[in-house]
């Protein structure tokens, strides 16, 4: 949808001009510093959730029974073993901060491709088949919406048992009519364009119509929101592990940690601190690499 | 006018028919016997289980199960809640003015704070103010609220010892609920200290709660804004030599404001799942944890109750958004 105003966009595209469009969208997109800081915090998020078993000091579940609730390094009474001190039952909660980044990129990457996939099907087939069929998904699509999200997703995982996985399944299931919509309407204002029926009239079938010939020239805002719906799977994923329905302890996911720590607040501000710090720190650099990624690719909000 | 409202009811019906099926199916579509799950592990004897599974209809076939349950919700029966014994509705309307007065209060925070931020970054673009005001939007936007709020208490109410940490009000005060709104009734009940002590309670939940829609708002304000400044006829209020006051305040801000209110309406659903960590934090008696409580003590009348009701003030809002918003912008009220 957005890159359509571009002249080059519906033509087949060659290497040299996927390079160049690249380079256009990098110029674009490091333009805006917030969105390249962000996009260093997200790599090093990453490289920390790969690296996590050679660089966390401890293990994410070993236990020092001389060592509870200890203070960070900075204040008196800490334990130089552990940096950021550690939790009610003695682990390291840098090593299970290290750990958490883990569940958290995975729970993103899951969540989003899995909505993604979907999404993108279902409204590729509402928006050109149409008809019947496209009523039929965007009222199903409806329902989900007239849920407030959290809400839908924290019943499901109820119904499905609480654990990690059925949270991620909760969580791609209230986000994907979010694609579904896009990509509909995408798909309705490019359905029609001349590129489209040549492709049609040379004699493509619907899938590769739908796949091929369309479905590239609406990434633009599904990018965009993949992005956004990336921050906000690890944000809700962290809400139904705080709320004790996501990954159950001792699995070092940050919600979940936020959750076990919850009673020692007036004690040891630092159990609570230090996961909620994690999971706004990695939200934010993918939000601010969202932002990056909208002014770069949606010629219409450029520089607004 | 009445045209369009007519069109917009009839496109709820709809929606309200498949929030219907998906609140009555939900319990359904698990495997495995639901009176027994529902039993969870006290379990249930023989005779209960062929009584309840009577009571609550679970013999009959599906489709006159729901035609059933359509005809209970359409007359106002929830059915009943296993834990308490009390219809579902009943519990529901109870609690609901804390939810609302929770929600209002957060999008008015959010509201006064969120539009002149907006206003003062769009004005003042690329200026350290504007970059400043916008990167605490996005920080609040990206703020995992649960844990803010956490923050907060240990703060204010560790540290400081300034606010409560939980509930709507000192134990101290009691009082018949007439609006059910604490603010109100405490006024109304003349008791010496009973409205501090309700505004104590809910400045950290309001702040909480408001947080998310104040980026948000903060965030359509400004872009809102800038889209107007560049109109013509902004230029013209300029070039007549308006001060920037007036430019602003009179000619770019009624413009800018109604995608700013539209924003504003679609945060219901936000802040109605924000009720739900808000609640549990504080320990706030609304509808958000109530539905968590029911969630934990497998209490499905509630839970399918609550869900249902829930979607309706969702779905209710929204109308009352978009009717709005045709009122306000006569060009869509003639699209469609």
């Amino acid at each position: 949808m957005a890159q359509s105003a571009s002249p080059a966009s519906g033509a087949p595209r060659l290497e040299g001009d996927r390079a160049a469009l690249l380079r256009e969208f990098w110029f674009y997109f490091s333009e805006n510093r917030g969105a390249v800081i962000g996009l260093w915090i997200f790599l090093f998020v990453c490289a920390v959730a790969v690296l996590a078993d050679v660089i966390a000091p401890h293990g994410p579940i070993e236990q020092y029974r001389d060592a509870l609730l200890k203070p960070p390094f900075w204040m008196e009474g800490a334990d130089p073993r552990f940096l950021l001190g550690t939790d009610a039952v003695g682990r390291d909660i840098l090593s299970r901060l290290i750990h958490g980044s883990r569940y958290s990129l995975f729970v993103g990457c899951i969540v989003v491709s899995g909505a993604l996939v979907v999404g993108v099907i279902l409204g590729l087939i509402a928006g050109y088949v149409g008809g019947w069929l496209d009523s039929l998904i965007m009222r199903v699509m409806d329902i989900i919406l007239a849920f407030p999200s959290l809400l839908l997703a924290l019943v499901l995982v109820a119904i499905l048992d609480p654990s990690l996985t059925n949270a991620m399944i909760a969580i791609a299931i209230v986000q994907q009519p979010h694609y579904v919509r896009l990509t509909r309407a995408a798909v309705l204002s490019e359905r029609n364009r001349d590129y489209v029926i040549a492709a049609k009239v040379a004699g493509a079938r619907a899938p590769r119509l739908m796949f091929n010939t369309i479905l590239p020239n609406c990434l633009a805002p599904l990018i965009v929101q993949a992005a956004l719906s990336f921050s906000s799977a690890i944000l809700d994923a962290a809400a139904l592990g705080f709320l004790g329905m996501g990954a159950q302890p001792p699995t070092p996911e940050w919600g979940t940690m936020l959750a076990e720590a919850r009673e020692f607040i007036l004690r040891a501000w630092w159990v609570v601190t230090m996961p909620g710090l994690a999971i706004l720190i990695t939200v934010l650099a993918i939000n601010l690499m969202g932002d990056g990624l909208r002014d770069a690719l949606d010629p219409k909000l450029k520089r607004s | 006018m009445l045209r369009f409202i007519l069109i917009r009811l009839g496109l709820l019906v709809p929606t309200f028919i498949g929030i219907t099926i998906a609140a009555f199916g939900f319990i359904r579509v698990l495997p495995g016997d639901p009176v027994v799950l529902m039993a969870g592990e006290r379990g249930v004897s023989e005779e209960r289980h062929a009584e309840l599974m009577q009571q609550f209809g679970f013999d009959q076939p599906i489709w006159l199960q729901y035609l059933d349950f359509l005809r209970n919700v359409m007359s106002g029966d929830l059915g009943t809640s296993l834990v308490t014994k009390k219809p579902v509705l009943v519990e529901f309307m109870a609690l609901f003015p804390a939810t609302l007065e929770l929600s209002l209060c957060a999008i008015i925070f959010a509201a006064i704070l969120g539009i002149p931020a907006g206003i003062i970054a769009a004005t003042r673009r690329g200026s350290w103010l504007d970059q400043s005001i916008m990167g605490t939007a996005l920080i609040g936007y990206s703020m995992p609220i649960f844990w803010w709020g956490l923050l907060l208490i240990i703060f204010f109410s560790g540290m400081l010892q300034l606010t409560p940490v939980s509930g709507r009000i000192s134990l101290m005060f009691f009082f018949p609920p007439v609006t059910g709104l604490m603010l109100v009734d405490s006024l109304l009940s003349g008791q010496k200290g009973a409205f501090a002590s309700a505004v104590q309670h809910l400045i950290l939940p309001t702040i909480v709660l408001g947080t998310i829609p104040l980026a948000v708002i903060a965030r359509q304000t400004r872009s809102a804004m800038l889209e107007v400044l560049g109109e013509d006829y902004v230029r013209t209020a300029r070039a007549k030599g308006l001060t920037p006051f007036r430019v602003i305040g009179l000619h770019a801000l009624r413009n800018a404001l109604i995608p700013v209110i539209t924003t504003i309406g679609l945060q219901v659903g936000v802040l109605l799942g924000g009720a739900i960590l808000t609640e549990t934090i504080f320990s706030w008696p609304g509808i958000g944890k109530w539905m968590v409580d029911a969630i934990f003590r497998r209490d499905y009348p509630s839970v399918q109750g609550g869900l249902l009701l829930i979607a309706l003030v969702v779905m209710f809002v929204n109308l009352v958004v978009d009717l709005l918003y045709g009122l306000i912008n006569p060009k869509i009220r003639h699209v469609r």
